[in-house]
């Protein structure tokens, strides 16, 4: 944690301060940039974002009720579904209307997931892939890019990849203390809690030391007890260069971490804006109240404690 | 009691068979499939003939020996290629099915009357006309060798010599498996078998790893059909669902997604089924079921084992239970 990089940190959130806060505002250093994204299931439409932008080096949140299209919109983005405004060789929208997207400067439409990854964008899933039959530190050593041994001929001479290998396991080490996993790296990932596998397969993406980590609903499930901590982990990968967004449904870590905040309902984005900010937005509460009464606490919470709760957030 | 002792010999005769090493290596090959990589292939007949008429084909027309295991091997690779790139994409079941029917294909055009020249047609090819090259590299004198209670050609059609060199293969192949999972290419491979889009999350190119699996499981079919072949003779309908199914059995027998699994099971089945036949051959008078009946018996009893095997030892003989029983 250099003093540069933190002070990057520091100053790509000052960015934020000057952003408009609309809908599709544009970011003064975005490293993702979305135009036409639509994913139709049958009649329904589960993605409809016209522009969004996310900013460089700081973390974003993306709100909004159950099925408002977030884990749709992670998996357009990351290539594991392909937007129904796809450009087309015959037909489709016109190239103007076409969906478009690009990450740290690269056009990423039709790009395949494991591409997408190596570009450095890399994705949790809301319901956990953590692989059951390997160990947790396995788990970990999957995440780890460019190994020799991945090569079908390198694999074979161990000699070839034994450093890197070793190198990796100890990179692993590491991060599985920061996430309380570290006495469990022998066990299946099959034998860990809910919770603890969400820990891991945050841990397993940051192996690769990802341009910006997507994380899709990371708290859910978690222990209470290591959420405070985690959130910590995730406000220092920031401050090292990390940019994060994340989907989450728990107010309080929205408001406790994000920096800047997105608010999607019913597929569009329909708010932006600072966590407090954003929070008593009428089509905030509006999307909120009127999608889904059933939400619990959260949403009265969140009506109730948005301002007072600000001056809180420095404390980490 | 010298019907007993028979029943031994016997046993202990086929576990031995240079066909019983053919077996377990197309068994190695469909556990680097289906045990390592999850993929469905229901077709590892298909890759063994393919490889049989590769290199058969390849002697009758005048290539040495080493050219014509590399058309096999090239066979092989081909066959893989072709049924992967159009399947490895889509979910596994569809190359499941597009494995069946390729190895019928196969099958079918080997037995096709208009390539009577070239196949044999649905004759076969009769195994001296393309044994010689291999029999010529023998390094053993003329005669017969007595080892244990075996007493064999040195070179003759199920002699020594090929004993020698398709279980070395065995072995081979078997520590180069175990050497590939033990790597990062392995863990790779694992995470696919259990879920890809975890694995494509972590930026692997799950199609490349799928179609370098579906290539070597497949080269490894082919070179067991060339070692099936090379004591016997190319028999298109000797290699057809049936031996695919055998397959499948002594791999789960011995326990997919171990080294020597495989290997094991192979040994084990042919040992079993000489066993439950002669058994019943003995216990059970001729008027009741005679030697022919009680063959077709002891291949309706693997049925059934198969069968109790699947639902009461699903991990095989090596397996670990853990590693099958996870489910997500
Ligand atoms: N594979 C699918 N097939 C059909 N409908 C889907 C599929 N995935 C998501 N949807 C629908 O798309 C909408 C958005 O879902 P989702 O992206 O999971 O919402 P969120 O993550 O915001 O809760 C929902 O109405 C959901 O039912
Ligand atoms: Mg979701």
């Amino acid at each position: 944690m250099s003093n540069a990089t933190k002070k990057t940190a520091t100053e790509a959130r000052a960015e934020l301060k000057t952003v408009k806060q609309t809908p599709g505002a544009s970011k003064p250093d975005a490293i993702l940039v979305v135009d036409n994204v639509v994913r139709d299931f049958g009649g329904n439409r589960a993605v409809d974002v016209d522009h969004l932008e996310v900013q460089r080096g700081v973390i974003t949140a993306l709100i909004g009720p159950n099925g408002a299209g977030k884990t749709t919109f992670f998996n357009l983005i990351t290539g594991f579904d392909q937007p129904s405004s796809a450009k087309k060789m015959f037909g489709g929208p016109s190239a103007d209307k076409a969906a478009k997207w690009s990450f740290n400067g690269k056009l990423l439409g039709n790009t395949a997931a494991a591409s997408v990854a190596k570009s450095g964008m890399v994705r949790t899933f809301q319901l956990t892939k953590a692989l059951s039959r390997l160990t947790v530190m396995q788990n970990m050593l999957l995440g780890a890019k460019d190994q020799r041994g991945e090569s079908f001929l390198a694999a074979f001479v161990k000699p070839l990849w034994a450093a890197q290998e070793k190198a990796n396991i100890a990179k692993a080490e590491d991060l599985l203390k920061r996430f309380k996993l570290y006495e469990k790296k022998e066990d299946l990932a099959g034998s860990l809690s809910g919770g603890q596998k969400k820990l891991l397969e945050m841990a397993r993406a940051l192996m690769s030391d990802p341009v910006m980590i997507m994380l899709d609903e990371p708290m859910a499930g978690v222990n209470p007890a290591l959420t405070q901590s985690l959130l910590g982990h995730i406000q220092s990968l920031r401050d090292e260069g990390t940019t994060v967004l994340f989907v989450e449904h728990d107010m309080h870590m929205v408001r406790h971490i994000s920096d800047w905040v997105v608010v999607m309902a019913e597929g569009r984005v329909v708010a932006e804006g600072p966590a407090d900010t954003v929070m008593s937005d009428q089509a905030v509460i509006d999307a909120y109240l009127g999608a889904h009464h059933d939400t619990d606490l959260g949403d009265d919470a969140l009506l109730e404690e948005g301002a007072m709760d600000a001056p809180k957030k420095e404390k980490k | 009691m010298d019907m007993w002792i028979k029943v031994l010999y016997d046993m202990s005769a086929n576990m031995i068979l240079p066909t019983t090493a053919a077996f377990a290596i197309a068994a190695i090959g469909l556990n680097v499939h289906f045990g390592f990589t999850g993929l469905l292939n229901m077709g590892q007949a298909g890759f063994m003939l393919i490889g049989a008429y590769g290199f058969s084909v390849a002697t009758i027309a005048g290539l040495p020996f080493w050219a014509a295991t590399l058309v096999t091997i090239a066979a092989g690779t081909i066959f893989a290629l072709l049924l992967g790139i159009p399947t490895l994409k889509l979910r596994g079941d569809y190359l499941a099915i597009v494995t069946i029917a390729a190895a019928e294909i196969v099958r079918m055009i080997g037995r096709a009357s208009v390539l009577n020249s070239v196949t044999g047609g649905s004759n076969g090819l009769p195994g001296e006309t393309y044994r010689n090259t291999f029999s010529a590299l023998s390094p053993f004198p003329d005669g017969k060798t007595a080892f244990l209670w075996f007493d064999f050609d040195n070179t003759g059609v199920n002699g020594w010599f090929i004993r020698i060199v398709a279980w070395s293969l065995v072995v081979i192949f078997a520590v180069l498996v175990w050497l590939l999972m033990r790597s990062p290419w392995g863990r790779v491979i694992k995470g696919i078998r259990e879920d890809e889009d975890a694995v494509r999350s972590l930026g692997k190119n799950v199609f490349a790893f799928k179609m370098q699996a579906l290539i070597i499981g497949g080269v490894l079919g082919a070179i067991g059909g060339m070692f099936y072949v090379l004591p016997t003779s190319v028999q298109p309908d000797a290699l057809g669902r049936n031996m695919t199914f055998l397959i499948w059995t002594a791999m789960l027998l011995g326990g997919a997604a171990t080294i020597w699994g495989p290997v094991l099971g192979s040994a084990l089945f042919f040992a079993l089924r000489i066993f439950i036949q002669g058994t019943v051959d003995i216990l059970i008078p001729d008027a009741i079921l005679n030697t022919q009946q009680t063959e077709q018996f002891s291949w309706i009893m693997v049925g059934v084992a198969l069968m109790l095997l699947v639902i009461f030892r699903p991990q095989g003989i090596l397996g670990d239970k853990k590693e099958l029983n996870f489910n997500v």
